[in-house]
């Protein structure tokens, strides 16, 4: 009533906000603090030029399902992720002298590769497919490319795979770049390429309708290894390990599948 | 047949880029050029040694071949001695634009560093004898004498050497740097049109090659100046 | 370093190498074989004459050899006219159109070579044979282009050897030279060191042959020019 009442009813309402914030404060602040000690920076070598997993876009931005499944991985490990774009071929010697400190960038598990570097858990699975113009009738099999001139892409998977399997019966032929393989495919210089699946098609809906995937998929773990996964330095194995258990995080709580979708119509893990 | 389809600014941009890269590769091979053509002048047979070296390697191997492996084995190197004899852990960055300049700087290094030692091998000595007799320093002599006259000798090899450079600046695209060539592989592969896209790469490194003639004939007659002709 | 690798597939450089050797005589000697012609029309005073050789030789210059390979290997392939005709079982081959690009590269270089020795030639000899009436054809067979040879000799040892290395550029379109052997290594064994080394290697060794093969040539046909021996 009047002035005194007021101003103890002030009183009350002032101390409610004094100790609210008092509260607030010691609750969010040292959070604040501790945060950053968590937030370390996770810098992520990948290509750029391998749609629709990782390319740049008109304007530069790094966009793909790659660039996608890292920054999920890295919110799931509260880490920052900053990328960093490598040329394929110098993409794990650029690991190994610290460019970068993991590869998210459709990189095979192989035999070979696992003696220099460690792989966290597959985070999808593809294949080799061979592409050939439609109508050309050409038989994927030993004795069907008999003679044949096939070609792929230098420093993949694809080409151990064709030289060890192929070398002796068909004459193999080996890219620097897949567009130079596709000009080839144009001209007519090759009778059959071999790429990854998930690439060829959509090149296929993209920019060769008159092209078509023959023959079965190709996913002879030999060659094509466990799987898809993230490429660490062998020391690395505290990394190696937030990555998979963040990979298992993602995968049960629905955001894989949901990046998963955004990209391909079927499942690809 | 010169519809470019849309992609003449990413040739363009590729372009521009080639011509950086062969600016910034020409200013380290002078450099690199002009310290190997001193060292194999001079008394030091450590360093004429290492010249001599330099440039009969360099010379003696393809340019792809020594691209190649400088691209792909200097990072190792370079990170290797910075963590040895500095004490530098950390990763020392080099982008492809990086490694594609010092590369192509360190193999037409060797080239100029011939070219320049003919050169100065053609300034009368008289002339730094009297340099040398008027109490100049090394230095002033070198600068205010042999160069200003070694220039002359030198740009009919110089502009060779550039020209040939310009040329190699194309090899970059093999090593995965986004120049014009690359630039072209990507368009011709999305539009099917090889051909007009490489002979669009043939003409742009053709306007660059005559403005260089152009600029190295008008050099040519303006530090000739003087000069009596045979 | 493991040189393993290497010996291990010493059988696959010794292939690229006969490819190297193989692709490189040839083109010269087609080079050649188109050079003397077109540096015999540089020289003629009808400008319908030397006007097509003077830009042939301008643009073949003024381009890298990179982007005239890609031009007649993914180039031509683009045209149906060309892919049907009765040229294609050859033009399929990358080995044809590498041969094509250097020999016409090379040709544009040894004209320009060429033609600087024939007009250098003696004018007094010249008109001594036109004064012994020899016909114009006699005389570029007796005179003129012996002594041009000659005269030729140093420049074009370099631009042999300048063949020799651009040569590697062949591994850009699949072919299996030495380059290519040491890329197609690299690749499948990540040891960039031992196949590029090994490959540079090769290159100097080849280029030192070339050098003292020249050295042996100009020691016959500069004969004259030397001191005399006491």
């Amino acid at each position: 009533m009047g002035h005194d009442e007021h101003e103890s009813g002030d009183m009350n309402i002032r101390a409610i906000v004094l100790a609210t914030f008092v509260a607030v404060v010691v609750g969010v602040v040292p959070g604040r603090d501790a945060e950053p000690a968590e937030r370390i920076e996770v810098r992520i070598g990948t290509e750029g030029a391998y749609p629709p997993f990782n390319y740049t876009d008109e304007g530069g931005e790094l966009k793909g399902f790659d660039i996608d499944i890292a920054n999920a991985l890295c919110e799931a490990m509260q880490v920052e992720c900053k990328f960093v774009t490598s040329a394929w071929n110098s993409i794990i010697p650029g690991l190994l002298r610290k460019k970068y400190d993991a590869i998210i960038a459709s990189m095979s598990i192989t035999e070979q590769r696992k003696l220099i570097v460690d792989f966290t858990d597959k985070y999808y699975q593809t294949g080799g497919h061979f592409v050939a113009k439609k109508g050309s009738a050409v038989e994927i099999s030993r004795e069907g490319l008999r003679g044949k001139v096939i070609g792929t892409q230098r420093s993949t998977t694809h080409q151990e795979y064709l030289l060890d399997n192929f070398q002796d019966v068909a004459t193999v032929k080996i890219y620097d770049t897949q567009e130079h393989v596709n000009l080839d495919l144009f001209s007519g210089r090759l009778d059959a390429a071999l790429a990854d699946t998930l690439v060829l098609l959509e090149w296929v809906k993209r920019d060769a309708p008159d092209f078509e995937l023959v023959g079965q998929p190709i996913s002879d773990p030999k060659w094509y290894g466990d799987g898809i996964g993230i490429a660490v330095r062998k020391e690395d194995t505290d990394l190696r390990d937030r990555f998979n258990k963040a990979l298992a995080q993602i995968l049960a709580d629905g955001t894989y599948q949901k990046i998963n979708y955004k990209y391909f119509p079927f499942n690809i893990y | 047949m010169f519809d470019l389809h849309g992609y003449g600014p990413s040739i363009l941009e590729g372009s521009w880029l080639t011509v950086q890269l062969a600016l910034a590769s020409l200013a380290i091979a002078i450099v690199l050029g002009m310290v190997a053509a001193l060292a194999k002048l001079s008394k030091s047979p450590i360093g004429r040694g290492i010249a001599g070296g330099y440039t009969t390697v360099v010379r003696g191997i393809p340019e792809l071949v020594l691209m190649l492996l400088l691209f792909f084995g200097g990072q190792l190197v370079i990170n290797y001695l910075a963590a040895e004899v500095i004490g530098y852990e950390e990763y020392i960055d080099i982008d492809p634009f990086t490694a594609g300049v010092a590369t192509i700087g360190f193999i037409y290094g060797a080239y100029m560093a011939e070219t320049f030692r003919g050169a100065i091998l053609a300034v009368h000595s008289g002339q730094l004898e009297a340099g040398a007799a008027y109490g100049m320093n090394k230095w002033q002599v070198f600068h205010r004498i042999l160069l200003p006259q070694m220039i002359r000798f030198a740009l009919p090899g110089f502009g060779n050497n550039w020209l040939v450079l310009l040329k190699a600046t194309a090899l970059v695209s093999i090593i995965g740097l986004d120049d014009v060539l690359r630039k072209a592989a990507l368009a011709a592969g999305a539009t099917r049109l090889p051909f007009t896209f490489y002979l669009t790469v043939g003409v742009v490194y053709l306007v660059l090659t005559t403005v260089s003639i152009i600029l190295l004939q008008w050099a040519d007659r303006h530090y000739s100046a003087g000069v009596r002709r045979a | 370093m493991d040189f393993s690798i290497i010996s291990d597939n010493i059988g696959l450089y010794l292939n690229g190498l006969v490819i190297t050797v193989e692709l490189v005589v040839t083109a010269l000697v087609l080079g050649l074989m188109i050079a003397v012609p077109l540096a015999l029309m540089r020289t003629s005073r009808n400008p319908f004459i030397w006007g097509p050789v003077w830009l042939f030789i301008y643009v073949f210059r003024g381009t890298p050899l990179l982007v005239q390979l890609y031009v007649i290997y993914y180039g031509f392939g683009q045209f149906a006219a060309v892919r049907e005709s009765f040229l294609w079982p050859y033009l399929k081959e990358a080995y044809v159109c590498a041969l094509i690009a250097f020999a016409l590269n090379t040709a544009a270089y040894t004209a320009e070579i060429l033609r600087g020795a024939i007009e250098a030639t003696f004018h007094g000899e010249v008109e001594a044979a036109k004064a012994c009436g020899m016909s114009r054809s006699m005389m570029l067979r007796r005179i003129i282009l012996p002594s041009a040879f000659r005269r030729a000799l140093p420049a074009y040892s370099n631009e042999v050897i300048f063949m020799l290395h651009g040569s590697a550029i062949a591994s850009v379109i699949t072919i299996l030279d030495i380059t290519g052997v040491a890329r197609l290594i690299n690749s499948r064994f990540y040891s960039p060191y031992e196949a590029f080394i090994a490959a540079a290697l090769f290159y100097m060794a080849l280029t030192f042959l070339i050098v003292w093969g020249f050295k042996l040539w100009e020691k016959r046909w500069h004969a004259h020019l030397h001191p005399r021996q006491q």
